[in-house]
């Protein structure tokens, strides 16, 4: 089969691999339909995250069709067309039974941070992503989801991170109605958290980032006020004058640590990679959030340390909240908004790209060229 | 098993009066309502018998049921990652030293793919043709400024005696350590990649 093939830093191409196998009863093996490339990935593609082994398939973003299962999968049927969660989750641990699918214990055996996640370095657990022609997926009772006749798959291969990490990133920042929210980063999952601010009574939403055709887009997407802070001397200064000199109620992180924006945090963090990535977003969200406001983190760094103005956060009174999206808690209510038309994410779709030329997608993603918003594989065909 | 009971809290005067759920700054996401136990007491899945080595965070007291199974560790990368890997997820060195293993990794996959016969066409690799098709000017600028740096750095270094110097002993040549790979930018365009764009729908 054909799978994407990690070879280093700025380094990926599509080669023939070995077909993936049932490795657990409860396992499945899945042939992919579309297959997207998250923000995220951009941290494993520029050497940002620790262990990240060539030779690895990335993707954590898929939907296919089921083509094989496992002795003890009781839910799914080959030929059910299923969306699959980036969480790889046992739903029967201390931490599942909580509804934290982004952190079981029985799937990553590197790290106990973090549950497995498809194809996002051995941090991650060391599995084999979607970004194939097949994949090979656990606890397949679990995660996946039989995606619904009227639903688009466009819509369904982005429930499966990007539009129910935005949606978490509001539900963390507690929004109360007439609220102003804040979000950093202007990429599918910034702009899915714009979207879903409004969602839960926000009055005023404001997005911040640097490339210019994205604000374009998350004016009308969000729809959100938009600004450049490339044309802002002092970011923080900035959203104090626009709340009255409070600051808003509600900061969203969804940048993470490939962020640009302070030359400091830049050598630090993304050239010396002596912290876990740039953290200015969060700086910017800490020192400029309300007293007594909340900042909810969905934007990734690596594992290490970060320079953050975690003082300020102590006489501010601010509340953090962060995680990594629990998607199965969230998905019905998601696929009612979609149901119910208060969200299309597949209009963040701008770019469809055959698994050959998945080196050219990962350039133009992370290059920001053609206007990319989000791109999609399409591993086996339209 | 159940976390230890240190106290017991069923005698002590107002236990628990002003828990409040709604209250837990981890709401909704930590709903700790329905357990009736706490601690390491789940039934576990059936567990996966890992056919390559896995490495195991020191964190863990057991291997989880389900793990990864892809790139197993091996060669002077791996050997690096196995004595991190001695180390917890709270210590630097750990993660310095799988970062170093990356880097590695990355010259042994090089001699990977040479060993199977297979020169890894890096430009391609690195996505030039999207590059050339979508940032022509950044291409050529990118190209020009790594073309001059490569005549530069071999002009130094087939540099002989400069004329003014031309009776000094010739310096015994430096021999050659290092075989820079071709930047992606000195190979010929290829042709444009299959990539359909697709106008945003908004709803």
């Amino acid at each position: 089969m054909l799978a994407m093939n990690y070879r280093g830093p700025y380094r990926v191409r599509a080669d023939e691999r070995p077909m993936p196998r049932i490795l657990h009863p409860e396992d499945a093996i899945v042939r992919v339909t579309r297959s997207c490339i998250c923000g995220s990935d951009l941290h494993l593609y520029h050497g940002m995250v620790p262990d990240t082994r060539v030779g690895m398939t990335f993707g954590h973003e898929f939907c296919g069709t089921v083509e094989q299962v496992g002795a003890e999968v009781r839910n799914l049927n080959v030929g059910d067309h299923v969306l699959v969660p980036f969480n790889i989750a046992c739903g029967k641990c201390h931490f599942c039974q909580q509804g934290l699918f982004g952190n079981c214990h029985e799937s990553n055996a590197q790290a106990t941070a973090v549950g497995g996640i498809y194809g996002y370095s051995h941090t991650a657990g060391g599995y084999d992503g979607g970004q194939a022609q097949y994949v090979r997926v656990p606890y397949a009772d679990v995660g996946p989801m039989v995606i619904p006749d009227w639903m688009d798959p466009d819509d369904a291969v982005l429930l499966t991170d990007v539009v129910p990490t935005g949606y978490q990133a509001a539900e963390m920042g507690g929004i109360q109605p007439g609220d102003t929210v804040v979000v950093f980063g202007a990429g599918p999952v910034g702009l899915m958290a714009a979207r879903s601010a409004w969602l839960f009574g926000a009055s005023r939403v404001i997005v911040i980032d640097h490339v210019e055709y994205r604000l374009d887009f998350a004016r009308v997407f969000g729809p959100a006020e938009v600004y450049n802070f490339r044309e802002i001397d002092d970011m923080v200064v900035f959203l104090k004058k626009l709340t009255d000199s409070l600051g808003p109620d509600v900061c969203i992180d969804a940048v993470g640590g490939d962020a640009a924006g302070s030359a400091i945090q830049t050598l630090l963090g993304t050239k010396l990679k002596l912290e876990a990535g740039n953290a200015i977003a969060l700086h910017w969200a800490i020192n400029s959030v309300k007293k007594g406001g909340i900042v909810s983190i969905v934007g990734v760094y690596g594992p290490t340390g970060n320079i953050i103005p975690i003082g300020n956060v102590v006489n501010k009174g601010i509340t953090i909240r962060a995680n990594q999206a629990s998607v199965k808690r969230l998905l019905p209510r998601l696929i009612d908004h979609i149901k119910n038309g208060h969200m299309n994410p597949k209009a963040m779709i701008t770019h469809r790209v055959p698994l050959t030329d998945v080196a050219d997608a990962y350039h133009i993603f992370a290059a920001k060229l053609d206007g990319c918003i989000k791109p999609v594989l399409l591993p086996n065909g339209l | 098993m159940m976390t230890k009971a240190m106290v017991d809290t069923s005698a002590m005067p107002g236990w628990g009066v002003d828990a409040d759920a709604e209250n837990n700054p981890t709401w909704p996401m930590r709903q700790i309502d329905n357990q009736q136990t706490r601690g390491l007491s789940w039934q576990r899945p059936a567990q996966q018998h890992p056919h390559v080595e896995v490495l195991r965070s020191i964190e863990h007291n057991r291997l989880p049921a389900v793990i990864g199974t892809s790139t197993p560790p091996s060669g002077l990368s791996g050997a690096i990652r196995r004595y991190a890997f001695r180390r917890s997820e709270s210590d630097w060195w750990h993660w310095l030293l799988l970062m170093g293993a990356d880097r590695i990794n990355v010259v042994e996959g090089v001699i990977e793919d040479l060993a199977h016969g297979k020169v890894p066409n890096i430009p391609a690799e690195l996505g030039a043709k999207a590059e050339w098709k979508y940032n022509k000017k950044g291409f050529v600028l990118k190209a020009g400024t790594v073309l001059a740096l490569g005549l530069g750095v071999a002009a130094m270094l087939r540099g002989g005696p400069r004329p003014d110097s031309a009776e000094e002993p010739a310096a015994p040549a430096e021999p050659a350590t290092t075989m820079l790979p071709a930047p992606y930018w000195e190979t010929p365009p290829v042709p444009a990649a299959p990539v359909v764009l697709i106008a945003p729908d908004i709803a």
